[in-house]
């Protein structure tokens, strides 16, 4: 109790207790307990059993293609992102705020209808496929797919990580550069992009992050073969279709590790941004 | 607007020496190229959801939204998010409430924390909780004991949400509390408001459109989420299965129409709350 009984340091305002206690309460039995339940059943596995389940061939072609594929998705997504926010920060035209709202729609819609959507418009009769498949290039059911499905669910990632801080770039800065002789060029590498960066890598994080861990989407598009167009997410669900919740468990636990550890490198990545906004 | 892009340097002025700003052409196509992606990588599925809703036309359509199964997944998606968004939001404005108008050891902590089932796949999520209310789980045994079951049933499906969107309101409040400082609310405590009479009178009108923009991202979440919900759902067919759940059925029935009558009114919801978030986002700015 002495810890907070200080209450001249915390000020006037009421409610301290009770905000408190509902917040733990509710975080404790909502996110906390849930968590450390999976955990425990982990744990119990054993050392021996956990790595065999977790380093089977399965298993590590479900790492591999995750990975691949959340690495390309983020890759376009960070491209896509950059000369978006661009776009959206620098130019005056027609449709621009009907862009920017677009542009959120990823996060809106549903991921089942985004995957639904995108299977068919790749399939093989569909809107784009019938053109693509002639050309050798399968989507739908096949890796490119899984990729397709993960960039789509986190497109605005690296738009609105780094719109905000395009924002705050003072033209001054580059009016001065112009009219000392710099290209647009040297403006763009030596001014923009170091200030736009660590946004940029923080929104890259953010989107290979919620790569890794997607689910919905990708059960349309990916055919779901093992070894081939297997994810990680996937597998997880397979396990627990099959009653094999051991296998579950520890797989998914593979999952929470890989998004802490994402988590607090995005979190790292941040704080850094933090400071170098704070210095210039 | 501030953020136009041409320096504000008149065109004569510009001796050869220095450097000219980018060329109109330039401009044209980076614009066109961020429209023309826009438009094939989200515009087109977009489109491609209603052309094929309505393929067979109006009464196909209808008659396909009010089979039995799906406007009961319309019916239990609605419910859902009639008992989650509420509680996130009063969870949300609590834990705004917390670590704004209070220093405290571990407050920053608490905030990440807070964050965490943003950062956690929806699959491992739906897991998490089958681990603690299935019967293979840490409160199995005892719930059997009463005979009571979670798992695969409605309330599961309330409980995996409530956690999947237990950050969105809380997200939204946080920088809009900070920021606004407590003063106001310092004052009207001082002049001998109650706690509650404060919060209603100083802080709500505040903090609103915010707490309303939240609520929306959030509802928008919870009648999407698709795999924490199909781990613990069991997905039974008019009793367990919302929306999304119900699309994905009647895809793998080869019920093509079906399945997009199902997604075009999720997709409605998506539109509705874009427009609702740029209503909000420029009534908290102005």
């Amino acid at each position: 109790m002495s810890l907070f009984s200080k209450s001249s340091r915390r000020g006037i305002l009421p409610g301290f207790g009770l905000t408190l206690g509902v917040t733990l309460l509710y975080f404790v039995i909502i996110v906390a307990l849930p968590l450390l339940a999976m955990l425990y059943k982990s744990v119990n596995l054993g050392w021996a059993d956990f790595w065999t389940i977790v380093s089977s061939e399965r298993a590590l072609a479900t790492y591999r293609i995750t990975v691949g594929a959340a690495a390309l998705a983020t890759a376009f997504n960070a491209l896509f992102g950059v000369l978006l926010a661009w776009v959206l920060v620098r130019y005056q035209f027609p449709g621009r705020r009907v862009l920017d709202a677009v542009v959120d729609l990823p996060f809106a819609l549903p991921t089942a209808v985004a995957g639904l959507a995108l299977v068919t418009v790749f399939s093989t009769n569909g809107w784009f496929g019938q053109y693509l498949e002639p050309l050798g290039v399968k989507v739908a059911y096949a890796p490119l797919g899984i990729a397709l499905a993960m960039m789509f669910t986190s497109i605005p990632f690296v738009i609105r990580t780094v719109q905000p801080v395009l924002e705050d770039v003072a033209t001054d800065v580059e009016e001065a550069a112009r009219s000392l002789g710099a290209s647009n060029w040297q403006i763009f590498s030596r001014i923009i992009w170091p200030a736009i960066f660590p946004a940029f890598i923080a929104g890259c994080s953010l989107s290979f992050a919620r790569s890794l861990g997607e689910f919905g989407a990708i059960v349309f598009i990916s055919g779901n073969l093992p070894f081939e167009t297997e994810v990680m997410s996937l597998l997880v669900f397979i396990r627990l279709d099959e009653y094999d919740y051991p296998a579950a468990a520890a797989l998914a636990t593979v999952m929470l590790v890989t998004a802490f550890a994402m988590l607090f490198i995005t979190n790292s990545i941040q704080a850094w941004q933090l400071r170098y906004a704070e210095r210039s | 607007m501030q953020n136009a892009v041409n320096p504000a340097v008149p065109a004569t002025l510009q001796s050869p020496r220095h450097g000219r700003p980018p060329s109109r052409a330039v401009h044209w196509l980076l614009i066109a190229s961020a429209i023309l992606l826009s438009m094939l990588f989200i515009g087109v599925p977009m489109l491609v959801i209603f052309t094929y809703a309505f393929r067979g036309g109006v009464a196909v359509y209808l008659s396909q939204i009010t089979q039995p199964a799906t406007l009961h997944a319309i019916w239990l998606t609605v419910l859902t998010a009639l008992v989650v968004v509420p509680i996130n939001m009063l969870f949300g404005i609590c834990v705004a409430w917390l670590v704004t108008r209070f220093r405290f050891p571990g407050r920053q902590l608490l905030i990440t924390f807070v964050e965490i089932p943003f950062s956690v796949s929806p699959i491992v999520a739906g897991v998490t909780y089958l681990f603690l209310y299935g019967s293979q789980g840490l409160l199995g045994p005892l719930l059997d004991s009463y005979d009571i079951k979670i798992m695969f049933t409605v309330p599961a499906i309330f409980l995996v949400s409530l956690f999947v969107t237990s950050p969105f309101v809380a997200r939204e409040l946080i920088p809009l509390m900070q920021a606004q400082g407590s003063e106001d609310e310092e004052a009207a405590i001082t002049l001998g408001a109650t706690g509650l009479q404060t919060f209603f009178y100083v802080t709500l009108p505040n903090i609103r459109w915010a707490l309303l923009y939240g609520a929306v991202l959030c509802n928008a979440r919870v009648m999407g989420e698709f795999g924490a919900v199909s781990v613990v759902s069991g997905a039974i067919r008019g009793q367990t299965n919302t929306l999304p759940l119900q699309i994905e059925l009647l895809f793998n029935d080869y019920n093509v129409t079906g399945a997009f009558a199902a997604s075009s009114t999720l997709a409605l919801i998506a539109v509705v709350t874009l427009v609702l978030k740029a209503i909000l986002e420029r009534k908290q700015g102005g």
